[in-house]
């Protein structure tokens, strides 16, 4: 019988990914001395599924690992052992071994051993030595299934009248049994029925083994591992090997009245149901998923996503058959009227149908959010600050795309926050504060965006500081005069950014540049806001998708471009009166309290013809960064929604443009990048409000 | 023209030889070739998006059937003297592996010509002509029938990081 399996490996994975995801946050619940047992009976069954689907598939590497670490859940589970902070650790870092072990495993990599191996003998020496605590179950605990003493076990195996319809053979299993040792077996038969009720298919017979063997118990139970929700199954010790086994069982009885002290039921199928739905319950509702991985590329979309389509796609059908049933018509003055009201339904039901494909692209924010506890605990333990994490809004939904280039900005952000912003308990209880750090996120919708907030509620950047390291980065000048604002915007910059600033300044600076330019990266934007002794918050706004912008369409000579809608100021005629000459080719207009550089499209592109003069054109005012520029174009033309197309696929990246889509009339517009056109025509921002000006010094611009 | 096979016959005859079929065009009265299973169509010319700062062979980018594809002008690559483009001017969709990536571009010529099925041992090398910027870009000569053939290096052709097309000046 060769059935291949590895069109099974992709379900595994995810199966398990999603396990030690479930493992792994309920890890984190974990309190030891207050541990919820149903929690540990999640973990638990996760690491036992992972082991049970590994075994299946021959990833011995990774059955044998979680083995270990699923004896220490079961002696917590049964109380044999105490949990302590130490086992949670240990089993955090289990679940990033295995997880390693399963990325290599699916990358069809062999994984890396070394790590595993020194985890497993930690688990092991766990389960050998120290504080196996509580003396009843003492006698058949781990430590001496490790000793070369043979041991006799009685075993008392009674499936369940189905056992052979869900494909098992008691058969295979004592075969398997006699292996580890000496066994005797007792069938036990006074359950079968006289031949007129007996059902063929039913299994009557049941078992007593008496197994003498070095192995342990873990190996007896390994062998029942399939069986256990469909069979009774008591594995009892009876001491040594010259003991006569000692007759406690009378054969009719279920093991369920076995005197309690005397024997661990394997796994009642009782108990084993309350698992297994709990898992149902808990793993699809915290959608824990990896999101990470990039070898992962299905989204999974949920049932009443997909029936909405349906619906629409059912509403567009019908709007067709409509119209082609008016295309049949003689044009008269009433088909007009009713195409047109046909026409106008298509489009609604294309805008519907858009908004809800789109849709299936979003997920819920948690993905991103998931894995901030694991971050958190680890490095507050390293900086020894105790810190709670808040998170509000999980259910917010994003772009899968936007979401997976946010988490590591996000992730940054944290750190700064835990390592910066936060203070130690001592310092804390000594400005009177609760020891206990807070950090929140927080994601919501506002207008199409999204906006995730990072905020603490330590000390605040320290705004002298930075504005001394700015002044001495040459960043800024010692006159300036700067607001709080401006200040904390400096962090920012990209001369923050290097490794010696970060213990000098207690703010936040490592790499904050790159942080921004990420977020910039995805059409967003990341704001501070800090009080000192109060906290910082890190604002950051995205477009909730990649895919589609609003778009100004703007003409320059015979050419079409679109700029961004949500980066457009205003768009306004010039006030020739109120333009001047700043420096070699630069004109900027005093727009209000700003002067405003204006940057000639034609001229940054290279296209011949556009208009020149500035009172016959019109200017784009648009924001990057929080810092205008003006856009000349000739024309603006119509705002439409644009799906974005990438110009790299298949060609190159292109200074000062960001993507392409296709217009209404089939012709290719390309999109606007307003921090690439900004730095192609040599604008450079200081920090304040002067203006450096390095435009290509040969050419100068026409005037 | 015994060379010239029909292209059915010459599905079946493929798999039995090491004969490569070509598809070739015309461009300043030279027959070039190149891999005909690079080809995912051909096209009439039409008007192109401007790229802006593109190098000038880059004519611009076209919408195939909602992909942005580059369009580039062959003659110009090779320092042909440009010509205007007319009804009969055709863009050849090739897709061509760089960098690991496959890309879909679109090359201007002024006429497809032919295919040929040719055995790549018949093509000559390149003689040496170093002093040509143009050598880098040939794969090999061939002679079909009377005729020689140009058969083009498209990896080479399309490469666009190449140091040839780093002086930008566009439309």
């Amino acid at each position: 019988m060769s059935i291949d399996l590895s069109q099974f490996f992709d379900v595994f994975f995810e199966e398990s990914f999603e396990g030690l995801d479930a493992m792994e946050s309920e890890l984190l619940n974990l309190e030891p001395g207050k541990e919820d047992q149903e929690t540990i009976n999640t973990i638990f069954r996760a690491a036992h599924s992972i082991k049970g689907g590994s075994g299946t598939f021959g990833f011995t590497a990774v059955s044998d690992f979680t083995h270990v670490l699923e004896t220490l859940l079961d002696q917590i589970r049964n109380g044999q052992r105490q949990l302590v902070a130490e086992h949670v650790n240990l089993l955090l870092k289990a679940v990033d071994c295995l997880r390693a072990m399963l990325t290599a495993l699916q990358a069809q990599e062999e994984p890396e051993r070394q790590e595993a191996n020194e985890l497993k003998q930690r688990f092991e020496a766990i389960l050998n030595g120290e504080n196996s605590t509580d003396a009843p179950e003492q006698a058949i605990s781990e430590p001496e299934e490790q000793a070369d003493l043979p041991i006799t076990f009685q075993i008392d195996f009674k499936p369940l009248p189905y056992l052979f319809k869900t494909g098992n053979e008691p058969l295979y299993m004592i075969a398997e049994l006699s292996e580890l040792g000496e066994l005797e077996t007792q069938a036990l038969h006074d359950e079968v029925p006289k031949l007129k009720q007996l059902n063929a298919e039913d299994c009557y017979l049941y078992w007593r083994f008496f197994l003498t063997t070095t192995r342990g118990e873990s190996a007896i139970r390994e062998i029942f591992e399939w069986v256990e929700d469909d069979a009774e199954i008591t594995i009892v010790q009876c001491g040594g090997l010259f003991e006569e086994p000692v007759e406690q069982v009378e054969p009719s009885d279920t093991p369920q009245s076995v005197p309690a002290e005397a024997e661990v039921p394997v796994q009642t199928p009782a108990s084993s149901k309350t698992v297994q739905e709990n898992k149902k319950e808990t793993v699809p509702a915290k959608d824990a998923r990896k999101n990470t991985d990039p070898s992962t590329t299905s989204i999974r979309v949920g049932i009443d996503k997909v029936d909405s389509l349906i619906n629409m796609v059912g509403e567009l059908v019908i709007t067709q058959a409509m119209l082609s049933q008016i295309g049949e018509q003689e044009i008269t003055e009433s088909s007009i009227a009713a195409l047109q009201e046909g026409l106008a339904q298509l489009a609604h039901n294309t805008r519907d149908l858009q908004e809800n494909v789109m849709r299936i692209r979003m997920l819920p924010i948690s993905f991103v959010f998931s894995r901030f506890p694991r971050l958190v605990r680890d490095i507050s333990q390293k900086l020894n600050k105790q810190v709670e994490l808040k998170l509000i809004g999980e259910q917010t939904e994003l772009d899968k795309t936007v979401m997976e280039k946010l988490s590591d900005p996000m992730v940054h952000l944290v750190r700064n926050s835990l390592d910066h912003g936060l203070e130690t308990p001592e310092e804390r209880i000594a400005q009177g504060k609760d020891p206990v750090g807070t950090v929140t996120l927080n994601a919501f919708h506002q207008g199409g965006n999204i906006v995730i907030e990072i905020m603490d509620d330590g000390k605040g950047l320290d705004t002298e500081k930075i504005r001394n390291k700015a002044i001495q980065n040459g960043l800024i000048q010692e006159q300036d005069e700067l607001t709080v604002d401006e200040i904390n915007e400096l962090i920012f910059m990209p001369g923050f950014s290097t490794a010696d600033n970060v213990s000098e300044i207690s703010g936040r600076g490592v790499g904050m540049d790159v942080v921004r330019k990420n977020i910039q990266a995805l059409n967003g934007s990341v704001e501070v806001s800090s009080e000192a002794g109060v906290g910082s918050t890190f604002t950051i706004r995205l477009p909730l998708t990649l895919a589609i912008l609003d778009g100004q369409l703007v003409q320059v000579a015979d050419h079409t471009y679109i700029i961004p809608l949500i980066s457009i100021v205003e768009s306004l005629q010039i006030d020739i009166a109120k333009v001047s000459n700043v420096g070699k080719g630069l004109q900027v207009l005093r727009l209000r309290d700003e002067y405003i550089p204006i940057l000639r499209l034609y001229d940054i592109f290279n296209h011949k013809g556009a208009r020149e003069e500035l009172d016959k054109t019109l200017l784009v005012v648009v924001e990057n960064d929080n810092y205008k520029v003006g856009i000349l174009v000739d024309d603006l033309l119509a705002q439409q929604q644009v799906v974005i197309k990438s110009l790299e696929a298949n060609y190159q990246r292109v200074d000062g443009i960001s993507g392409a889509t296709i217009l209404g009339d089939g012709t290719v517009s390309l999109i606007i990048d307003i921090s690439g056109l900004i730095k192609l025509s040599g604008l450079r921002r200081p920090g304040s409000s002067e203006l450096l000006v390095d435009l290509k010094a040969d050419e100068g611009i026409p005037a | 023209m015994t060379e010239r096979i029909n292209l059915n016959q010459q599905l079946v005859l493929d798999t039995e030889t090491d004969e490569k079929q070509f598809l070739t065009f015309m461009m300043d009265e030279e027959e070039y070739g190149i891999d005909i299973l690079a080809v995912q169509e051909i096209r009439g010319w039409e008007p192109v998006t401007v790229i802006p700062n593109s190098p000038p062979f880059v004519k611009g980018a076209m919408n195939l059937r909602g992909t942005i594809v580059p369009i580039i002008d062959l003659r110009q690559r090779f320092g042909i003297t440009h010509i205007g483009y007319g009804p009969l001017t055709v863009v050849i969709v090739v897709s061509v592996t760089l960098k690991e990536q496959t890309k879909l571009m679109g090359i201007v010529v002024d006429a497809v010509s032919d295919v040929y099925s040719i055995s790549e041992e018949k093509a000559k090398d390149v003689p040496d002509f170093q002093d040509s910027d143009n050598a880098q870009f040939v794969h090999g000569l061939v002679n079909v029938g009377e005729k020689m053939v140009v058969l083009l290096n498209l990896k080479k052709v399309l490469d666009l990081h190449d140091k040839s097309c780093a002086k930008s000046n566009g439309g």
